[in-house]
């Protein structure tokens, strides 16, 4: 059993919420198949791998030396926005000893990305917790970025409140190793006419579950994207809520995924629209590229509309590549190979032309290269070794 | 029509091209009954033609006859299955070739309906063609800044504006501009044979003679032009050498271009007698 252990030195407020989290979790344990929100995701080989926990290792803005420093700012927001529900926010909540903090005061424009770097340890357990507070009228770009090597679970919690009239963006990058286990929570809360953008990136792991949740107040916008590249015996969940708690906001959601050999994924998108949010405008798509008949994918939409003037669409595909347009490359004389790389690039770029940091652009071009490129050489058709 | 006066004596001249051609040239395209089906059922039922360089054939037809089949089947559409016959080109099995080696070795077909590819750009997809192409003949691939100015040369031909190069293949464009993005990739790619799958469809007076312009600028003694139309209109335009009618899957008829004005006139009505007739 992972230990839930309630450090010390906490102060008390902190050291509630932490016992409490620790209870919730040793009731509920890790969740089954059983759960409607779990269905598809069996997290078994997590609760099974025990994994020692160790801290995560924070290149600056920690918030373990927040904590010590500004134990009032950190305690006002930390824990108040992720639900235990989710029992994996719960163990985080309960476990994490340490993570990033970022706090960006009122009316401040910070120019360049900033940068949260996770690289785990092979064997080990570790439950980052990052808090990022964007104040009113500051404006941050965040870059969100875990990496491994060898067999680990990381569980990470983020929780991101965003300012009236604050503008934040935020490129969440999973890139853990093959072997890894990586659950991870990311909760918004947009205050009045704020505007809030994540990248949810998924390349690596071998079993993944993101959560990634807004709270839209009046006025504000939210868009959710994601991409997910699966392969191999992969298994990438995504689950979303874009909660329309107050009128006249506007959501944009669009997660594309490509799915190779024998991969699985899942993707759950909730939009609530509650009943005094009127005018709300919410659009969800979810696109799946199915590069191979052993692909397994679960797609589901969950719109509650409890409003009645309200425009909400959404809409979800699982496709092949478009015989058409590849016979169209061929005929102007690119190989079938070439096209195909072409359309699947093609496909997974109009997520990737939506970040604003054009660093993190250049960085997914080239690991998405870098991913048809092993494909091709792994397949026999390509093979030159294949006996 | 002022214009009849004139046909006599290129008539004359097309029957004489037609009797020397055969002495001093090799075909570029070679069509011995060829037959082709799709779904099980025939559509291509015995198709003979044979197109020199230089020259530009005509072939028309009622909807349905098999004129698009036909250039498709020739480009290397995998949808249609060719059950007897052979298409000879360059004196190579073209059958036996992928659709992108045909297109490496000079064949380019102008799509009825062009493919919309979204997110990919107009200017990367044709470099990726042309660089293609060239690397099959041996030349070298383009840089950046010789391409681009290749690229600007040919669409001032096509009076195209220089914001479709940055977007994706098709997506969004007008009938009119899908069109005409065919005849550029045609006029940058400088294929030995082209096939224009009804070009002409769809086109209003001003496109219509914006996409003529750009392949009779094309027309060369080495390079030949198929061109695949229901209309005559196109004919006035793009004057072919010969003109082909094609009906239920057979070539049922052959001539100068004064039979695509016949046709003009009669219809297809009683080509579908003479289809019937040649069965």
């Amino acid at each position: 059993m992972i230990a839930t252990a309630v450090t010390p030195n906490m102060i008390s407020g902190l050291a509630d919420i932490r016992k409490r989290a620790a209870e919730r979790f040793e009731a509920h344990g890790f969740p089954t198949t059983r759960e409607e929100e779990w269905r598809f995701t069996n997290v078994a080989p997590i609760a099974k791998a025990q994994f020692p926990t160790i801290a995560p290792s924070v290149n600056g803005h920690s918030l373990r030396i927040a904590l010590e420093r500004h134990p009032g700012l950190v305690e006002e927001y930390l824990g108040h926005y992720a639900s235990c529900e989710n029992p994996f926010v719960a163990l985080n909540t309960a476990n994490s000893e340490d993570g990033a903090f970022l706090h960006i005061p009122a009316n401040t424009i910070v120019e360049e990305p900033l940068w949260i770097d996770f690289t785990a340890v092979p064997d080990r357990t570790t439950h980052p917790r990052n808090l990022i507070i964007a104040d009113a009228g500051s404006q941050v770009q965040i870059v969100e970025r875990y990496t491994g090597r060898g067999p680990y679970f990381t569980n990470a919690v983020t929780e991101i409140v965003v300012g009236e009239n604050a503008i934040v963006e935020h490129v969440k990058l999973e890139e853990e190793s093959p072997d890894a286990f990586h659950v991870a929570t990311i909760q918004v809360h947009q205050s009045p006419n704020s505007n809030f953008k994540s990248h949810n990136i998924s390349l690596g792991g071998l079993l993944v579950r993101n959560d990634v949740n807004a709270v839209l107040s009046t006025g504000c916008e939210g868009t959710l994207n994601g991409l997910y590249l699966a392969n191999g015996n992969q298994h990438i969940d995504n689950h979303t809520v874009l909660d329309h708690a107050a009128p006249h906001a506007a959501s944009h959601e669009l997660y594309k995924g490509i799915l190779d050999e024998a991969s699985s994924v899942v993707f759950n998108g909730k939009i609530f629209v509650r009943k005094d949010a009127q005018k709300t405008d919410a659009k969800q798509t979810n696109k799946n590229l199915v590069l191979s008949e052993n692909s397994v994918i679960n797609t589901k939409p969950e719109l509650q509309i409890l409003a009645d003037d309200v425009r909400c669409t959404h809409g979800a595909t699982i496709g092949q590549l478009d015989e058409e347009a590849l016979f169209y490359l061929r005929t102007r004389g690119i190989n079938k190979a070439d096209a195909r790389d072409l359309l699947i690039y093609a496909f997974a770029r109009d997520v990737i032309d939506r970040i604003g940091i054009p660093e993190i652009r250049a960085h997914l071009e080239k690991a998405l290269f870098e991913s048809l490129h092993s494909r091709r050489s792994h397949s026999p058709r390509a093979g030159e070794a294949v006996a | 029509m002022s214009a009849q006066a004139d046909w006599g004596p290129l008539c004359a001249l097309e029957q004489s091209r037609m009797g020397e051609r055969s002495l001093s040239k090799i075909p570029i395209l070679e069509i011995r009954d060829l037959h082709a089906t799709a779904g099980g059922k025939e559509i291509l039922r015995g198709i003979n033609l044979t197109v020199f360089p230089g020259e530009v054939h005509a072939i028309m037809g009622p909807n349905g006859s098999g004129k698009s089949t036909l250039a498709q089947v020739i480009a290397g559409r995998d949808l249609y299955a060719v059950t007897d016959g052979e298409v000879i080109y360059e004196g190579k099995d073209l059958l036996a070739l992928q659709p992108e080696e045909r297109a490496q070795q000079g064949l380019f077909l102008a799509f009825q309906y062009p493919v919309e590819i979204p997110g990919v750009s107009n200017l990367y997809f044709l470099k990726a063609a042309l660089n293609a192409i060239r690397k099959r003949k041996g030349e070298p691939e383009l840089d950046a800044m010789d391409f681009l100015s290749l690229v600007r040369q040919k669409m001032a031909l096509m009076d195209m504006e220089e914001a479709l190069l940055n977007r994706a293949v098709n997506s969004g464009f007008s009938g009119g501009e899908k069109k005409r993005n065919e005849i550029f990739q045609m006029a940058v790619l400088e294929p030995r044979l082209a096939l224009l799958d009804e070009t002409d469809s769809g086109l209003d007076i001003d496109a219509l003679k914006i996409v003529a312009h750009g392949v009779n600028t094309l027309r060369s003694s080495d390079r030949a032009i198929v061109v695949i139309t229901h209309y005559q209109r196109l004919l006035n335009y793009i004057v072919p050498d010969y003109v082909h009618v094609l009906s239920e899957g057979r070539i049922v008829r052959s001539g100068d271009k004064s039979l695509a004005l016949a046709l003009e006139e009669s219809g297809y009505v009683g080509i579908e007698e003479l289809s019937e007739a040649a069965q």
